[in-house]
């Protein structure tokens, strides 16, 4: 009888429960198929083939061999001075959000009441620092009138305009992105609530000093997600491009010690329709990105820490 | 820990969060001073409120209001909502739920996309839009939300939907549910605070979003709230419409400070999974 009740049902069916689930599982899969397709993959391929032509929107892409990226690599100084601008953003950057969000995240994981408030606040900037508004802000904050040099003048030092001096704007640009920690700290803090109670009172038991237990237990099972941490940042101030663009009011200047890599690429492609150049631009990006999250991921092995209870 | 190290931990916070929201506050307050008073009086508390500033900010293009910024802004974060909403649970769903062929190939290619830099697809993306005729409409903001383009929230799914507990579902399976009708009925219902995870950060990244918006957007009349905000650049950025950048500045952020105090629970705790699991 049950025998009889199975088979019919599976005649109805034609599919076993397995392939049934597959099928539900691909249709589920559809809309995130057809995006990948159109909107991801096949846009970064195609990125591929137009760089090596020469195509302004107007006209049939020429095609032109590495001489996109010949161009870029050895003649184009904006270039040049882009890549340079990137690379102080991203190598001053990511170290100190790492420094100032695990620092915070460690006090306020110290057992200090106002936990919750002191989090969201901390967190609020990270919500609007990549704003316009913000951008704004900057602009008077570090300007010649800006409170900056109020600040300065109380110490009697003189200000200057921080933002228009190609010597001091990029840090007002790290600045601004430092000052969005906040949710790398709030990853951090929830990192350091999973390391049991117990390690650390066995610690103060043996009579460890609590940089001793930082460096020890803290850092140590911390290191999975300072490595997630630092991946995370890596590629998003690779990506930066609001505040950069604001600071420079558009430009890039002064002296392109704001053209960040992404702001170029931009220029490049929608002011002056080198949509060649700016493709080989955004594959030298991906290749880069490629191997540096390739090399740190390669380097975690050394100082990645995954315990016991790794799955 | 004794009581003298807590309370100089306590001041250490205290400054920081000070010295950092400073600016945030000052904007706010200078937004209420009559224009001539904002640099000669630059204390935080304004000598004389006025709200003639904001009257200047959102009167200040001669076609447009400011209101019309922020309308615009909202259609494209609704939209762009609703489709992450979609887009990421169904795909969430397959990955945490169900068994099928090359699952693991497609998930790493998922979490794989979640590092592609958005510029290695712009120019491509761009051609494809303006070939379909979509430059100058909200559709390239919003049709990509609608098919899981935002992996990472599609990640944030399958790690909220894979702490479900499988007994739900084999219930549901033994009444006979269909996928579509535990998808549905069951695990969407359960999934809650990652849904609302994800609708409050669209909002924010979307409403933030600059560049995107930047290349579709051209018509004034389509123009969102960080256009319009940069629309003030082009005006020279002159001190006499400095009252208005900052009045529309802090109206600006209005919304997104207001989602995220509505939601500051949800969010926190949406945050610290991604990186946890």
């Amino acid at each position: 009888m049950k025998d009889q009740h199975a088979r019919s049902r599976r005649k109805r069916h034609r599919l076993t429960p397995q392939q049934s689930e597959s099928r539900a599982a691909y249709m589920f899969l559809m809309p995130w198929f057809i995006g990948l397709v159109l909107i991801t993959i096949g846009p970064v391929i195609a990125s591929l083939y137009l760089s090596f032509t020469r195509y302004n929107l107007f006209s049939a892409p020429q095609w032109v061999g590495f001489e996109n990226y010949i161009d870029l690599l050895f003649w184009d100084q904006v270039f040049h001075d882009s890549v340079i601008a990137t690379a102080i953003y991203v190598l001053c950057s990511v170290p100190l959000i790492l420094i100032a969000s695990l620092l915070v995240a460690a006090v306020l994981n110290q057992g200090l009441s106002g936990l919750a408030i002191y989090r969201s606040l901390f967190y609020i900037p990270s919500l609007i620092g990549s704003s316009v508004a913000i951008g704004f802000l900057w602009l008077q904050v570090f300007g010649d009138e800006g409170i900056f040099n109020d600040f300065l003048g109380w110490f009697g030092i003189a200000g200057k305009s921080w933002v228009s001096d190609p010597s001091t704007a990029p840090a007002t640009l790290v600045a601004l992105n430092v000052w969005t920690f906040g949710a790398s700290m709030v990853i951090f803090l929830a990192g350091l609530r999973q390391i049991p109670a117990s390690y650390y009172e066995a610690a103060k038991m043996d009579g460890a000093s609590s940089i001793a237990i930082f460096r020890r237990i803290t850092l140590p099972l911390l290191s999975p997600i300072i490595f997630f941490n630092l991946i995370l940042l890596t590629i998003q101030s690779f990506q930066g491009f609001t505040q950069a663009w604001i600071l420079s009011r558009g430009t890039g200047g002064p002296a392109n010690s704001l053209m960040l890599y992404t702001v170029y690429l931009y220029k490049q492609a929608f002011e002056q329709l080198n949509m060649g150049a700016a493709t080989a631009m955004a594959w030298l990006l991906l290749l880069v990105i490629a191997l540096i999250t390739g090399a740190l991921f390669w380097s975690a092995r050394y100082w990645v820490f995954y315990g016991d209870d790794k799955q | 820990m004794s009581q003298v190290r807590r309370l100089a931990m306590h001041m250490g916070l205290v400054v920081a969060l000070c010295a950092m929201l400073y600016p945030v506050a000052w904007m706010i307050s200078s937004s209420f001073k009559p224009e001539a008073m904002i640099f000669s009086s630059p204390g935080l508390i304004p000598e004389a409120v006025s709200l003639e500033n904001y009257r200047n900010g959102w009167f200040s293009q001669r076609d447009a209001t400011f209101g019309l910024f922020l309308a615009n802004s909202f259609i494209v974060c609704g939209f762009a909502i609703i489709g992450n909403l979609f887009g990421a649970s169904l795909a969430g769903y397959a990955f945490a739920r169900l068994k099928f062929p090359l699952k693991r190939l497609w998930f790493a290619i998922m979490l794989g996309s979640i590092m592609l830099p958005i510029h290695a697809q712009l120019v491509p993306q761009y051609l494809l839009f303006l070939k379909l005729g979509w430059v100058n409409t909200y559709l390239p903001l919003i049709v990509p939300k609608f098919l899981a383009t935002d992996a990472f929230f599609v990640f944030l799914m399958v790690q909220f939907m894979r702490t479900l507990p499988a007994e739900l579902e084999q219930a549901a399976e033994i009444d006979g549910a269909t996928f579509w009708q535990r998808y549905w009925r069951i695990v969407l219902p359960l999934s809650l605070p990652a849904l609302v995870t994800t609708a409050v950060f669209t909002f924010i990244f979307t409403y933030n979003d600059f560049l995107s918006q930047l290349i579709y957007l051209q018509e004034l009349k389509h123009k969102t709230v960080p256009l319009g905000l940069a629309l003030f650049l082009d005006a020279g950025g002159g001190s006499s419409s400095f009252g208005g950048l900052m009045s529309m500045s802090v109206l600006s952020i209005g919304p997104v400070l207001g989602f995220f105090l509505a939601s500051q629970r949800f969010l926190t705790r949406g945050i610290a999974t991604q990186g946890l699991k």
